[in-house]
């Protein structure tokens, strides 16, 4: 078994990061502004939003055919469990983040536009109460993954400069 | 399991230790803390002075009262239904499907602009037409106008001091004259505007008013060729006395009736700006002799409670824009769409009450 992720799966990962990273700062800012920007940040949000899903789809498929090389075997089992569990939120989050944010502007009667003129269609039924659960949650899921992301990203660090294994190693670009 | 591959394992230099580890932890909590800091900044939790959405909303509210379940502004109103019918003009300006000349299905809503869900009609003198193009190809476009020739503040931040400098002393239930004042005197585009606005001749009723639409867009034809433009409804209908209030809802109740007489029109002009006409600022109106386009006619055949009616739960969104209108620098689209969403997040998420205007009451009254 090859102990690093395959070339495939790395670039799907630090593609997405990149694309997922800029997703939650666009998010977070145009939700939080009144000027100019707030017309490029939404421009920028739905189509991104779409890729990000449609890479998801791709990164799941390869994933499935491609396991994972192991964690280190004298890894706690606690810390083992962690990870896990943690990779199944960032894989649940990739899917659930966009397809909430489709939903959202379907039940709002909103036009999903990904570019002028290039709209897709509704995936739900308008209803201003599903929207208003539907836009809470996507709030509090993306603050999920930025918050699933940081302990990722905190544990990825811990691998590569303190335990100093091949865990690092086996996603490093 | 890696103790198969005793090999890898060794690959690597091994666990830190000694006083390095806390060096390193060290590193990585300035590492997520810094990603942490710069997303909450990004969110604006770091700069609480920084007007957002939130912010706006909120002003709102505090001018108006709570009202669940409302728009926080332009609170009471109807909504229209009808179509639009392009003359052949429009696609020479813009490429927008609606303009084709096919008829595109219309919803709409006719509004006071206060904020006020029940207040009496004759207190609010600035009316909204809001409408929904429906082109068969999707390609959607909302727009909102005002029955005034200019907006009063030149963007949001001035938006927001405005509201603040009106605010309704609770004891009083009126605006200090001394804000206002001091508002118009640090503000002297405000002060022109509303001289402009109290000039031009209120209409009599909703049926006979134009509604413009204030901030500045750009048109894109096929050909590339851009334009920046302004837009009104101007009406067929001719102008009559103005009823005195025979209630609460004379408007809306008139407004009832005529529909139910028969179909309503507007022509909606396209107005191109000349050069040097300012495009950023909705407080100057455009020099009267600019080139004047019509491109097209808005039939309104039915009109119907918000309670029951296809407009309520809408936001007229101005960035729900068709390809062939795209914003330009006019700030307000953008300030509009980012509070309009956060009108609708809480507005959506609150039981609704019965509107004020209630057509079947109209109607019953009539027949009986």
């Amino acid at each position: 078994m090859n102990a690093r992720f395959t070339g495939m799966a790395r670039l799907l990962h630090w593609l997405m990061a990149v694309l997922i990273l800029t997703m939650l700062f666009i998010g977070v800012g145009m939700v939080s502004t009144v000027s100019a920007r707030y017309q490029l940040l939404v421009g920028i949000h739905r189509p991104l939003g779409i890729a990000i899903l449609v890479l998801a789809f791709i990164r799941l498929a390869w994933r499935l055919g491609h396991p994972p090389p192991p964690l280190p075997a004298d890894l706690p089992a606690v810390q083992q469990a962690l990870a896990k569990l943690s990779h199944y939120l960032l894989y649940f989050l990739m899917f659930a983040l966009p397809l909430v944010g489709w939903g959202m502007l379907s039940a709002q009667d909103y036009p999903v536009q990904l570019w002028p003129g290039v709209h897709l269609p509704p995936i739900l039924p308008a209803s201003p109460m599903l929207y208003a659960v539907l836009r809470s949650a996507h709030g509090l899921l993306a603050y999920l993954f930025f918050a699933t992301i940081l302990a990722h990203l905190a544990a990825a660090l811990m691998h590569g400069l303190v335990r100093r294994d091949r865990v690092f190693a086996s996603m490093a670009p | 399991m890696s103790h198969h591959l005793p090999h890898e394992a060794q690959d690597g230099p091994g666990p830190v230790r000694g006083p390095a580890v806390i060096v390193r932890l060290a590193a990585i909590g300035a590492v997520v803390l810094t990603a942490a800091a710069g997303f909450a900044y990004t969110g604006g939790w770091l700069t609480p002075g920084r007007l957002s959405p939130e912010r706006v909303v909120d002003a709102l509210e505090a001018n108006n009262g709570q009202h669940p379940g409302f728009r926080r502004n332009h609170a009471k109103g109807i909504c229209i239904a009808g179509t639009f019918t392009g003359n052949g003009a429009g696609p020479t300006l813009s490429k927008a499907s609606v303009f084709a000349g096919a008829e595109v299905p219309v919803i709409g809503r006719l509004a006071l602009a206060a904020g006020r869900p029940a207040v009496p009609d004759e207190t609010s003198p600035v009316w909204s037409m809001a409408l929904r193009f429906l082109p068969a190809d999707g390609d959607e476009w909302r727009t909102g106008m005002n029955n005034i020739p200019v907006f009063p503040v030149r963007n949001v931040e001035e938006f927001a001091g405005f509201l603040a400098a009106t605010r309704p002393d609770p004891a009083t239930g009126k605006p200090d004259p001394a804000a206002v004042q001091a508002f118009l005197t640090a503000h002297p585009a405000t002060a022109a505007a509303l001289q402009t606005i109290k000039a031009a001749p209120p209409a009599a009723s909703f049926a006979t008013a134009t509604y413009s639409g204030l901030n500045t867009f750009r048109f894109v034809n096929a050909e590339g060729e851009e334009a920046a433009v302004r837009w009104s409804m101007v009406p067929e209908q001719t102008e009559t006395e103005r009823p005195a209030p025979s209630g609460p809802n004379y408007l809306f109740d008139e407004l009832i009736e005529a529909v139910g007489q028969g179909q309503l029109r507007w022509h909606l002009v396209v107005t191109l700006a000349g050069p040097g006409d300012v495009t950023a600022d909705p407080t100057v109106a455009w020099p009267p002799d600019r080139q004047r386009v019509e491109v097209g006619t808005l039939t309104v055949a039915s009109v119907e409670g918000e309670d029951t009616g296809s407009c309520r739960d809408v936001t007229f969104d101005p960035l729900v824009l068709p390809a062939g209108i795209e914003p330009a620098d006019d700030p307000f689209p953008a300030a509009r769409s980012a509070a309009y969403a956060e009108g609708l997040r809480r507005r959506d998420g609150e039981a609704k009450r019965p509107s004020a205007v209630q057509v079947s009451a109209v109607r019953a009254g009539e027949s009986g």
